[in-house]
C-alpha cells in the first residue's frame, strides 16, 4: 500500500507549493495596498531614528555658556576663544557684572556659566595655582555634569598648553577617556535601541494585526474550511512582515551610518541573521497576540502595551538596568530586546565577533523556540 | 444516500450553558436543495459552523457527505464550499483576485471551473478589477458565491446569502441556487425570510435551537389544521386591539398589511364584523385565506410554547 501511495504523495508537494506561494503574494498584496501602514511601517523608523539621534538627545552642541570675567588678561582670554572654537559651546555674553548670569540662568538662556576672578593670570603663572567657577543648570543633571565635564577639560587642556611651553611648571592633570564612544555621542547608545525597539514593533504588531483582520472579517472561517493547512496560513502570514523588517533594518542601518556618522565596526553578515532570529522572536510574539486577541483594535492594544513599553523600559538604551530594584533587574531578563540591544552595541560599536556575544544569542533563540510551540499550540483549527 | 445527516445535535456555549442547538436531527437527501428557517438566533449559524467542522458539537453527531464532523474534519473540509454570514471576501483584493485566490484555496484555478460558475461570473466580469469592498451587497453576494463555488463542492453551505441584500438580488440568487441544483450540488441554505422557503426542496423550521417541522414547503403548509383568516379596516391598530379583545378570535397577529387570525370553535364572522363595526371600525374586510410558511411557523411556535 505504501508504494501505491508513493506518487500521489510526490504530486502534492508541489501543489502546496505552489499554494503557500501564492498565499504568500496575497499577503504582499494586503501590505502593499493598504497605504497608511505602509507609510507606519516605513516612516516610523526613519522618524524614530531621526527623533533619537538629533532631538532627544542630551548630546551637547551649541550649549549657551555666559561668562563673567573679573580678569579681562590674556589667560581668560585664551580661554574664552578655546571655549568659543569647541562646537559644544556657544559664548552667550562676557560680562562683568554677576547679575547678568543669574537673569540669564533664570530665563533659561544659558545652560552653564564660567566665573573668572580678579587676577586669574597673575595667580597661575605665580602661585601656580589659580581658581575660577564653573556653574551649571542643574536642573537636567545629565545635560549638567556633562556640561561641566567638557568645560573643566577645556580649562585643562588650556593650562596643559601653557605648562609645556613653560619649563619648570608641572600641572599634574587627570585624564579620562571614553572608550567606544569618545565623544559621549547619545547616538551609539539610542541606535541600537531604536532598532530593537521598531524591529520588533513591526513584527510583533503587524503579524497579530494581520491575523486578527482575518477573524475580524470572517475570512479566517472559509480559510479554516479549506484544505489548506493553518500551520501554512501562519507562515504566509510572517513571510511578508519579515521582508518588511528587513528593509526597515537596512534603513535604520544606513541612516545611522551615513547620517548619524556610527560606525560598523563588527560582521553585516552575523549582524543580519542575529536580527532575523530577534524578528522571528517578534514574529512568534504577535503570533502568541493573534491567538488571544478578538479584534484588531485589541491586538494592537496588546502589542503597545505589552512589547512598546517593556522594551523602551527595559532593553537598556533609556534607563540603565544596573540602577533599577532588584526584582526590575530580574524582569528585564524576559525581555527579548534586552538581549538583541546588547548584540547589535556588540556587533556595530564594539566590533565583537559570535563568540562575545554567544550568550545573548541563545537566550534569543531559546525564547524564539518557546514562543513558537506555545503560540503554534495555542493556533486553533476550529473557531473555538 | 444523504448528504447530511444530523442526529440529536446539541450545542451549548461557555459557562452559561447557553444551548443554541437543542437536539437536532435531520437529513438532507444528495442534490436537494434544502432550508433552514427561523428567525435570528434560533441556531442556524451554530449548526453550520458544526457542518463545516468550524465547531465542535456539546452531544449528537453529524456527517456531512458519509464523513463524522469530529474525526474527519479534514476530509470535510476539501470537499464542503462555505459562504459564511457575512461575505467573508478580502476587502482590499479585486474581484479577479478573491476568485483566483479562492481557487488556489482548494488546489484548482479559474479556468478549470469555470463552466460552474460562469452564469454568475458574466455578470461581475465587468468590475473584475475592482476591490471587493468597493462593490454592492449583491455583487458581493454574488462574488462569495463563485467563491464558495470555484472547486466544484459536493455540498454547499450557505448561511444566511440574502440577508442585506435588496429583493431583486435575492430573486436572482435563488435562480442561481436552483440552476446550481441541477447540477447536482446538494446546497444547505439558511434565511430568516419565510418567503424565502417556497424556494427550497425541504425545510426545517428552527425556533431557539428546536425543530418545529422538516418537511417540503407545502406539506408544511398544508398541515396547517386551522381556517385562516385576514382582516383590513381604515385603523388597522384599533382593529388588532378590537381582534384581540374580541370572544370570536382565539388568535390574532399583524402580518404586513393585513391582521391575521382564528376564530373560536363557536365564532361567527357575521358576529364579529358587528362587533368591530359597533368599535368604530369601517372598510372592514374579512376574508379566508390559505396559509403561508409564515403562518405556519408562527402557529408551531405558539403551539411549542403553550
Amino acid at each position: 500500500m505504501y508504494f501505491l501511495n508513493w506518487p500521489e504523495k510526490q504530486r502534492e508537494v508541489p501543489t502546496e507549493m505552489k499554494q503557500f506561494l501564492i498565499f504568500v503574494r496575497k499577503e504582499f498584496k494586503h501590505v502593499f495596498r493598504d497605504k497608511k501602514t505602509l507609510l507606519m511601517l516605513f516612516g516610523l523608523p526613519v522618524v524614530q531614528i531621526v527623533l533619537f539621534g538629533f532631538a532627544l538627545t542630551n548630546e551637547i552642541k551649541n550649549s549657551k555658556v555666559l561668562i563673567v570675567d573679573y580678569s579681562k588678561d590674556q589667560a581668560t582670554c585664551s580661554i574664552i576663544a578655546k571655549i568659543e572654537a569647541s562646537t559644544y559651546f556657544e559664548i552667550y555674553s562676557v560680562t562683568q557684572d554677576p547679575l547678568e548670569m543669574e537673569k540669564a540662568f533664570k530665563k533659561g538662556k544659558i545652560k552653564s556659566g564660567i566665573i573668572f576672578p580678579l587676577n586669574f593670570s597673575y595667580d597661575l603663572h605665580h602661585s601656580g595655582k589659580a581658581q575660577l567657577s564653573i556653574i551649571a543648570d542643574g536642573s537636567d543633571p545629565n545635560t549638567a555634569t556633562s556640561l561641566t565635564n567638557y568645560l573643566n577639560s577645556i580649562v585643562q587642556d588650556y593650562i596643559h598648553q601653557v605648562s609645556g611651553s613653560r619649563t619648570g611648571l608641572l600641572f599634574v592633570k587627570a585624564e579620562t577617556r571614553m572608550i567606544y564612544n569618545p565623544e559621549l555621542k547619545g547616538a551609539y547608545n539610542y541606535v541600537p535601541g531604536v532598532m530593537a525597539l521598531v524591529l520588533l514593533l513591526v513584527s510583533v504588531m503587524m503579524t497579530s494585526i494581520s491575523i486578527v483582520r482575518e477573524k475580524e472579517m470572517g475570512t479566517m472561517e472559509v480559510l479554516l474550511v479549506s484544505p489548506f493547512k493553518p500551520l501554512l496560513v501562519i507562515l504566509s502570514k510572517a513571510i511578508p512582515y519579515l521582508l518588511v523588517s528587513m528593509v526597515n533594518l537596512a534603513i535604520i542601518l544606513l541612516l545611522s551610518v551615513f547620517a548619524l556618522g556610527l560606525p560598523f565596526a563588527g560582521s553585516i553578515g552575523l549582524f543580519v541573521l542575529v536580527s532575523v532570529l530577534y524578528i522571528i522572536t517578534g514574529l512568534s510574539l504577535g503570533l502568541l497576540i493573534s491567538s488571544a486577541a478578538a479584534s484588531q483594535q485589541a491586538a494592537m492594544l496588546m502589542s503597545v502595551m505589552g512589547m512598546l513599553l517593556p522594551t523602551m523600559l527595559f532593553a537598556g538604551f533609556m534607563f540603565p538596568i544596573e540602577n533599577m530594584p532588584m526584582p526590575l533587574q530580574l524582569f528585564s531578563n524576559v525581555v527579548p530586546a534586552k538581549w538583541y540591544y546588547i548584540i547589535v552595541k556588540s556587533i556595530m560599536i564594539k566590533g565583537l565577533g559570535l563568540s562575545a556575544i554567544f550568550k545573548e544569542v541563545l537566550i534569543l533563540t531559546g525564547m524564539t523556540v518557546f514562543l513558537l510551540a506555545v503560540s503554534l499550540k495555542k493556533f486553533k483549527t476550529r473557531l473555538e | 444516500m444523504h448528504a447530511v445527516i444530523i442526529d440529536t445535535l446539541s450545542k451549548v456555549y461557555g459557562k452559561d450553558k447557553i444551548v443554541a442547538v437543542d437536539r437536532v436531527s435531520l437529513e438532507v437527501k444528495k442534490g436537494e436543495l434544502f432550508g433552514l428557517i427561523g428567525p435570528d438566533g434560533a441556531g442556524k449559524t451554530s449548526i453550520f459552523r458544526i457542518l463545516t467542522t468550524l465547531l465542535l458539537p456539546s452531544s449528537g453527531s453529524a456527517r456531512v457527505d458519509g464523513y463524522d464532523v469530529v474525526k474527519d474534519y479534514k476530509s470535510i473540509r476539501s470537499r464542503v464550499g462555505y459562504m459564511p454570514g457575512r461575505f467573508s471576501l478580502y476587502q482590499d483584493l479585486s474581484v479577479e483576485e478573491n476568485l483566483t485566490f479562492f481557487a488556489n484555496l482548494f488546489n484548482t484555478s479559474l479556468k478549470e471551473n469555470y463552466k460552474l460558475i460562469e452564469a454568475i461570473y458574466v455578470q461581475l466580469e465587468p468590475f473584475k478589477n475592482r476591490k471587493a469592498g468597493k462593490l454592492s451587497g449583491g455583487m458581493k453576494q454574488k462574488l462569495a458565491l463563485c467563491c464558495a463555488l470555484i472547486h466544484q463542492p459536493s455540498v454547499l453551505f450557505l448561511d444566511e446569502p440574502t440577508t442585506g441584500v435588496d429583493a431583486v438580488s435575492r430573486k436572482e440568487f435563488w435562480d442561481m441556487l436552483k440552476r446550481l441544483k441541477e447540477e447536482g450540488i446538494t446546497i444547505m441554505v439558511s434565511t430568516p425570510y419565510m418567503d424565502e422557503a417556497k424556494r427550497c426542496d425541504r425545510i426545517a423550521l428552527i425556533q431557539s435551537g428546536k425543530l418545529l417541522s422538516v418537511d417540503t414547503p407545502a406539506q408544511v403548509t398544508a398541515a396547517y389544521s386551522k381556517k385562516l383568516f385576514s382582516a383590513k379596516a381604515d385603523n388597522m391598530i384599533r382593529l388588532l386591539y378590537a381582534l384581540r379583545a374580541s370572544a370570536h378570535v382565539s388568535s390574532c397577529y399583524a402580518f404586513g398589511e393585513t391582521h391575521h387570525f382564528h376564530f373560536q370553535e363557536q365564532g361567527s364572522s357575521i358576529d364579529l364584523l358587528n362587533e368591530l363595526k359597533q368599535a368604530g371600525l369601517e372598510q372592514i374586510e374579512i376574508e379566508n385565506i390559505t396559509p403561508g410558511i409564515e403562518d405556519c411557523f408562527i402557529d408551531l411556535m405558539l403551539e411549542k410554547t403553550k
